[in-house]
């Protein structure tokens, strides 16, 4: 990787959280930002790469910005006041700022912007994603994904959505709203919907892994959310049967009343991706079929990743802190990631798991979930007796066929399961998934 | 900073007696906290007139400009340093007068 692209990936949230505290302005922020860096490129390798990479550009860009509001104030000085107004401390120097970045995370995932704007906006002013980067990947149009950001920039600025982290009251609320977008990110990776998509996308899941890390690095208080090994390389894995694509979308603003307990949710969710992440080279087989997790080849699974996924989730247990939802996937994941094979896995565990799961969620989604577990522990059909009861709740969801149609496989009611997994595989929208679904229809008897 | 917090309704001038009351408490909140600007409940729309003075007369036609089903039934306008803050104070008055606003930005 060239010195600025690492410089990139490490100090872009900065150099943009930093601009936007002294100026005020998300718009500006960015363009300055991006300007120091096109500088950089043209200037590094001649000039060689400065000692400090991330004082250099915050210089740089800090330059840029002014010389913009320069131009501004002489078209328009109203403005320029108006562009300073809305810095709630003092200033503080360049380069010495403690960490803006967490300020920038929190306004961009304000719960007055919706859900896919809150994305969009992360991704490209803290992920430092390019506006076409964020469109392929939401399979949107540039333009209208440059509109979308455009759009939120102006709202923030024109309602004073405020640039600061919450209040420790409001913190456990807007902390999961955080959580809610990291984990859209991730899940979008994670099992990619669309025709036109890729069975995974790794940037995305990396991505997702990275911000999160970044986000634990802040909230836990020890400075940067680097450390522990390059989060953008060599990871794959992706499996999991529990945590994925069942919660898409799901989390929203819930689940705020623990105090301390919401940090522990980022570790948790760290923990989620990791563990699932660590699965993804053994997921999907080279022609593109989804591998079930009984089938998976665990020699591939990335040791490093479950390591670190179990030390965080070993770290929540000892905490004594009543766990969230995420700490509870992440449990759940690590038992999974626990067993050398398949019929090691501690199914008890896992559905203990998931009954603290429901306590605190006791949606469909997580009942379907625990039945997978059931059925490896009590058998099918006590399992297919479960997830039937779920039926007027769940039937457009491909995950309850396609859960119904293995059920009906393995108890032998051939017929029920072809019916089954057509409806499964008219409802799933991932590749891999549809592609694994024809393939189990096909060697029905 | 100033927004404008809207009462969103398909009525004019519904409101209950505890709902007043309600709304009653919250505006003296407001007033003591320095956060009050003005208030109001507006009519129906039905009752609205548009007039045009751009051309060489007053073109006066009946009714709202534009036809809804749910309409600003009432508003405040609530001084506060950012939308974190009014949209505490939005959520406070929703609960007041017992039903939806929004919350807009003055230029």
């Amino acid at each position: 990787m060239s010195a600025v692209a690492a410089a990139y990936r490490d100090e872009w949230a900065r150099v943009v959280a930093t601009l936007c505290r002294r100026y005020g302005d998300l718009d500006v922020a960015e363009e300055a930002a991006a300007e120091a860096f096109a500088t950089a490129v043209e200037r590094w390798p001649a000039d060689g790469v400065p000692p400090n990479p991330g004082a250099w550009l915050t210089t740089t860009a800090n330059r840029k910005a002014v010389d913009r509001l320069r131009r501004e104030s002489k078209r328009d000085g109203k403005q320029r006041e108006a562009l300073m107004l809305y810095d709630d401390g003092p200033p503080e120097p360049i380069g010495a700022v403690g960490d803006e970045r967490l300020r920038l995370i929190f306004t961009c995932c304000h719960p007055a912007l919706a859900m896919e704007t809150r994305v969009a906006l992360t991704l490209r002013m803290v992920g430092g994603l390019t506006v076409a980067e964020i469109a392929r990947a939401f399979l949107v149009g540039e333009t209208a994904m440059g509109q979308r950001i455009t759009r939120a920039k102006t709202k923030i600025k024109a309602a004073r959505i405020p640039y600061r982290v919450p209040a420790a009251e409001d913190l456990p609320a807007r902390l999961s709203g955080v959580l809610a977008v990291l984990f859209l990110v991730f899940n979008e990776g994670y099992l990619p919907s669309g025709p036109g998509a890729d069975p995974v996308r790794p940037e995305l899941t990396a991505e997702a892994i990275r911000l999160t890390r970044l986000l634990h690095g802040l909230i836990s208080g020890d400075g940067d959310g680097r450390g522990g090994g390059d989060p953008g390389g060599g990871e794959r894995g992706g499996g999991g049967e529990c945590g994925g694509g069942g919660e898409r979308g799901g989390g929203g603003e819930r689940g705020g009343d623990r105090g301390g307990g919401e940090r522990g949710e980022v570790a948790g969710l760290l923990a989620l991706m990791l563990l699932t992440e660590a699965r993804r080279a053994a997921r999907v087989a080279p022609g593109g079929e989804l591998i079930p997790l009984d089938e998976q080849d665990r020699s591939v699974w990335d040791a490093g990743l479950i390591a670190e996924g179990h030390r965080l989730v070993r770290e929540r247990l000892a905490s004594g802190v009543a766990p969230g939802r995420y700490q509870i996937l992440a449990a759940i994941n690590a038992v999974h990631t626990d067993a050398r094979a398949f019929p090691d896995t501690d199914w008890s565990q896992i559905v203990a798991l998931y009954d603290q799961l429901a306590v605190l969620d006791p949606s469909p989604i997580v009942a379907l979930n625990r039945a997978v577990a059931v059925a490896e522990l009590e058998g099918p059909e006590k399992a297919l007796a479960v997830v039937d009861r779920l039926d007027g709740r769940l039937a457009g969801y491909h995950a309850f066929h396609a859960t119904r149609a293995d059920l009906l496989r393995r108890l032998g009611r051939g017929a029920e399961a072809r019916a089954a997994y057509d409806r499964a595989i008219a409802s799933a929208g991932n590749t891999a998934e549809i592609a694994y679904l024809t393939r189990r229809r096909g060697q029905l008897a | 900073m100033q927004y404008l917090v809207s009462v969103i309704d398909d009525k004019s001038n519904s409101g209950t007696e505890e709902e007043m009351a309600a709304i009653d408490v919250f505006n003296e909140g407001l007033r003591a906290q320095g956060h009050w600007v003005f208030a109001g409940g507006l009519a129906a729309p039905s009752t609205a007139t548009v007039i045009d003075n751009r051309g060489a007369e007053p073109l006066v036609t009946d009714g709202p400009f534009v036809e809804t089903k749910e309409y600003m039934a009432g508003f405040w306008v609530m001084e506060a340093d950012d939308l974190d803050v009014a949209l505490k104070l939005a959520a406070a008055g929703s609960r007041a007068c017992n039903r939806r606003v929004e919350v807009r930005p003055f230029l």
